[in-house]
Formats: structure tokens, sequence, C-alpha cells
């Protein structure tokens, strides 16, 4: 190897150039074509149209809850008076919640199982859950209530015990949803890595589930579960062939005989629906500041 | 005295052989990594340490008690992941009293551990922080704290700096054997990156295509490799494609030139052979016994070395020469020769 002296000349900064050889964008005021008043107008007429289109019927509900012939404020008066409301919305309250228990409890440890060990079984348990979406909800019940009028499962005998063949029936409906919500959430966070660590500390499958999982699932639970509520709070098919007394039918019948109190009735459940959409939204963008 | 033993070793998914006849006797404090492409089986014989997978044969030992079926949590081993794993519903004293919690530890003795362990790693300002909140550097060091707290008997790192950028990989590697040699914990480390593994391990483990290659410390891994695989994989190799000429005496030739090594030669008279040299035992000009006229194709200044690529006639030879700020560099077209002493070379079997 061969030293000689220090190559003379001019020290060289090693470091970047701006804009060479980079292709740079320039945006300068007024450099591009003058966009037409009518291409800017178009946007807003498409945001207009849109918003006509959901807003109309609204405002025409509106207007008919005001138009009963007791007054402006007679039919939202008289239908949260109605004695037969407040028993139909506790039932469907009720069938809702406990939904939301027997779907958790049915796909979340499903899910997991699948996304931890079974990954190739995936694209099957999701076609299993989409089955309600091809099944329409009349061929759903009226098997149910052949399959469960005669022994050995004879569950349509009372009406509690047809309570909880609906409520089965109400989780099956809501797999499509509870599943992409389950399974979105699962895929945000790295199952194995977490499972296998919460492993290497000792944890068992119970405190794994508990205290790793479901807290990390919370976002994805809750939607799944607000989802499941909202679709139990409307069904209307299954309750009426299995005869029980939910919100749905009370509200098919108030809007046979009363349509102004029926109007009422709609924007109060219209603004029950925005109140869970709201909660959805407060829970998914705190945990997302979190993320 | 032997900690952790892996005896015949084997793990099969399907048809595929993920890990052959591994064989392995860890000693109490001793670190140790398996080193290899990726593919070659280190991490699945890393999880069947952790109890991750069951070896399809073969028998895993840890002070004296029989793991091979042992549930991961029953092991006593701590594992820290590439991904660090780290539970983001927790912040990061919960994350590392995790294991300590599960184990019913009161709650006293949990914090005065984290502490204990935040000062270890240096975070002491970071136990309310949530992992979102943390660099990838400091997630790691949590996770390390995390398997950490409950002393395992062994600690299994899979990759852990693979997600860093370089200088944080640094200084996390030196932390990282600190904290080992502070500990005096038995410790397993994967990787694929041939001078981390050299920089941190007491010994070696070279792996490819599921069979160990070759176990040693990581002077003998790299001066003496036992294979052909573990000289080209460890380190940067020049290869001289030649013929023997005489065996007994170490001399073969490559086109009109002959090349002397001190290292035993085993193939016959004319069998045509490899030369194998480091970069960094070769020098241009210089009055070594061998030398190899050539002209130069290439210089690459890397910092603290200039890599020359010089054409040798039959083959291209790579030359590392350290930087000074004296040097005169190379030009490309010049015409120099390639020297070396005959104990830098060797013909591999």
């Amino acid at each position: 190897m061969s030293i000689g002296a220090a190559p003379s000349g001019p020290i060289t900064e090693f470091g970047t150039v701006e804009g060479v050889g980079m292709g740079r964008v320039t945006h300068e005021p007024g450099g591009g074509p003058p966009r037409s008043r009518l291409a800017r107008l178009w946007p807003w007429s498409i945001v207009l149209l849109g918003s006509l289109y959901f807003l109309m019927p609204l405002i025409g509900t509106v207007r008919m809850s005001l138009r009963h012939n007791q007054g402006a404020s007679a039919a939202w008066r008289l239908i949260l008076a109605n004695e037969d409301l407040w028993p139909a919305f506790r039932e469907s309250m009720v069938n809702g919640l406990a939904t939301i228990v027997v779907s958790l409890l049915v796909i979340v440890p499903t899910a997991y199982w699948v996304t931890l060990k079974l990954p190739k079984l995936r694209p099957i348990i999701e076609f299993i859950t989409l089955l309600p979406f091809v099944i329409p909800g009349v061929v759903l019940v009226l098997a149910l209530i052949r399959l469960y009028s005669a022994p050995p499962l004879l569950l349509t005998r009372t009406y509690g015990s047809t309570r909880l063949v609906m409520i089965c029936a109400y989780a099956a409906l809501s797999f499509p949803y509870m599943y992409r919500a389950v399974d979105n959430g699962l895929r945000a966070i790295d199952v194995r890595a977490l499972t296998e660590a919460a492993q290497s500390l000792g944890a068992g499958w119970p405190t794994i589930l508990a205290k790793v999982i479901f807290p990390n699932l919370k976002v994805a639970l809750i939607s799944g579960a607000l989802l499941t509520f909202a679709i139990v709070m409307g069904e209307l098919t299954i309750a009426l062939y299995m005869a029980q007394r939910t919100l749905a039918p009370f509200m098919a019948d108030i809007v046979r005989n009363k349509p102004f109190e029926a109007a009422a009735l709609t924007l109060i459940m219209f603004a029950v629906t925005w109140v869970a959409l709201g909660m959805i939204s407060f829970v998914t963008n705190r945990a997302g500041k979190r993320r | 005295m032997t900690y952790l033993t892996l005896e015949r070793i084997r793990k099969s998914f399907g048809e595929s052989v993920a890990v052959e006849d591994f064989q392995l006797q860890v000693a109490q404090g001793e670190f140790v990594s398996f080193l290899g492409p990726s593919g070659c089986g280190k991490t699945t014989t890393l999880r069947m340490v952790a109890g991750f997978e069951q070896p399809t044969a073969g028998r895993i030992t840890l002070a004296g008690e029989d793991i091979t079926n042992a549930r991961p949590a029953k092991r006593d081993v701590g594992m820290v992941f590439q991904s660090y794993a780290l539970f983001p519903n927790m912040n990061v004293a919960d994350n590392i009293g995790f294991g300590l919690k599960v184990k019913d530890v009161p709650k006293t003795e949990i914090g005065a551990r984290v502490d204990e362990l935040l000062e270890l790693i240096g975070l002491p300002e970071k136990a309310k922080s949530y992992p979102y909140e943390l660099s990838g550097g400091q997630q790691q060091r949590v996770a390390l704290a995390r398997a950490l707290a409950v002393r395992p008997k062994v600690l299994l790192l899979d990759e852990p700096l693979s997600a860093l950028d370089a200088k944080i990989r640094d200084e996390l590697r030196t932390e990282i054997r600190r904290i080992q040699r502070q500990l005096e914990i038995t410790t397993i480390y994967v990787t694929h990156d041939q001078e981390e593994a050299l920089a941190l391990s007491d010994r070696v483990v070279v792996m490819s295509r599921g069979v160990v290659e070759q176990i040693g410390t990581p002077f003998d891994i790299y001066n003496y490799p036992s294979t052909r695989f573990v000289a080209s994989f460890v380190g940067r190799l020049n290869r001289i494609p030649s013929v023997v000429v005489d065996a007994a005496a170490g001399i073969v030739e490559t086109g009109t030139y002959r090349i002397h090594t001190n290292q035993p030669i085993t193939q016959g008279v004319g069998s045509p052979v490899d030369v194998l040299l480091r970069p960094e035992e070769l020098e241009l000009g210089g009055a070594e016994a061998n030398q190899l006229p050539g002209t130069i194709e290439n210089v690459s200044f890397l910092g603290s070395i200039v890599r020359v690529a010089v054409n040798v006639g039959s083959t291209t030879v790579t030359v590392d020469i350290f930087n000074e700020r004296l040097l005169h560099l190379p030009q490309i077209g010049e015409t120099t020769s390639v020297g070396f002493p005959p104990h830098a070379c060797w013909v591999p079997a």
C-alpha cells in the first residue's frame, strides 16, 4: 500500500443538495390554469344533492311528527306516554345486551383462536359468518321454529325459552358485523407476539384473554357491540314470528295505526342510533390517540 | 458446567425439516448466538427452547430439568421479540411488572423490582409512559426489562435489534451485553447479522438449512471457519480458482502465478480448488510472499475502510485498506499487485 500526501484541493462537504436531480414540484399562486367557476361548484353540488337525499325524509318526518290534530307536540307526548312503549323498549334493550354477550362469547375466542392457531381456516370462518346475509330472516326464523318446536329441542313452548332461541338467532344475525369488527381489531395488533410474550411471562389462557387480548380489542368490541345492539333494536321479522313484544313490532303497529306518533317514534330511534354512533366515534378517537 | 442442553433436536413441519440433529450445551451465564440466513432454523430452535414449538425428536434440559414438553409458562425463560410485543394497553411499569403480577408477587415487591429494572435500562422517568410514547430503542429496552423482571433461568432474544436503525442498534447491542454481563444471565440470541453475533457472543452457532455448520468463539468462527458456508457467510471472502501443484508443500497455481499456503491441502495434484482469503489480510503492493499482479477495477470509500476491487486475471479480489487521512487513494485503471502471506489463505476441503 503506498502512502502519499493528502490530495490537495478544496474540502468537499458531503451533504444533501436540494433540488439536484429531484424533479421538484413547485406550487406557485396562479401558476396553473385557472379553474372555472363550474368546476369549483361541481363538488359542492354533489354534497348538496347528497345532503338533500338524506335530509328531505328527515325533514318530512319532523314535519309529520308536528302535525297531530291535537297540537304540535301531541304526537311526541302521546308516544312517550304510550304504556306499551317502555316495556317493548326494555325488552329490546335486554335482548340487545344478551345478544352482545352471546355474540362476544362465541366470536372473540373463535376469531382469536383462528388468528393464532388456524389462520388457514379464516376464509371458511368468514364465509360462515356471512351466511346471515344470504339467508333471509324469514327463512331463518321458520327453520328455528321448526327445529325448536319438537322434542328433543322443544324450546318454543314458553315465552322465556322462545326468547332464548330468539337471542341466539339475533347473535347469528350479528356475526357478520361482530366477526369483522373483532377480526379487524385482531389484525391491528400482533396477536401471536403478544400471546407468546404473556405466555413466556407465566400467564395462562384466561389471563392472556382477560388482561392482554380483550383490553387491546376494546374499540373493536365496542363497535361490534353497538352494531349488534342497533340490529336487535330494529329487528322485526324474527320478533314477529316468535310473537315477542319488542320495540320493532310495537313500531310496526304504531306505523299502521298512528302515523303522527310513528313519525315521533322514528325520530327518537334515530336519535338513539346517533348517540350510539357518537359513542363509537368518541371511544375510537380516544383509543386512536393512545395508539 | 452445562446449564442448558439441546440433545439431537429435530423439528419438521410436515415433509419439510426445519432443524436436524441440533446439539448444544450452554454453560450458565454464557452468551450464545444462533447465526444464519433466513430459513436456516435458528428462530425455530429458539422457539423450541421457549416452548412455542415442540421438537419432533430430541430433548431439552434446563438446570437439570427436562423441559422438552413443558408449557411455555412453566419454563422460566424470558423472551424478547423482534416486534417488542409490549402490551399496548399497559404503561411501562405495568409491562415490566406483568410477569410478577401473574406470579402473585406482592405489590411492594413488584414496585421495587420495576424501579430496579427501570434504572438498569436507563429509563427511570418513563414508568408511566405508554409504549406508543417511546422510540423503538426505548421499547426494546422495556421489553428486555420485562423479560428480566421474573428472573428467568435463560434469556432468549429473537432478532431484537432488527427493527432499529443502525445507530440505535449499535448502542443497544452494547447495552444488552452490559446487562447480560451484569446479571450473569444465560442468553441465547438469534440474529442474521454476523457483526452482531461476533460482537456480542461468547460462542456463535452458525446454521444453514436446519443444520449446525460450526460452533465456536467469534474469533474461531471468523478466522478458522470449518466449512465453506461458514467462511462465506461470516465476513467477506475472496475466492481464487486454482489448481493444486504440490499439496505437501502447500502450493497451488492460478493462471501463471503460484500461491503458497501453510494451511493443509487435502486434494491431490491437478485438482481444481478455491483459495480463500479475507479482504483485510490482503494489501496492495508490499513484500509478502504471495503476489498477484492486477488492475484496479473499483474503489469504494466506506469511511473507516477503503474497499478496492482488483482484477487479478482469472478473478476479481477485494482488498480492504484501513482509511487514514494521509492515505493515497488508489485510482481505477492503475496496475498494482495484491500481496498476502502464506498463513492468510486456505484451501477448503
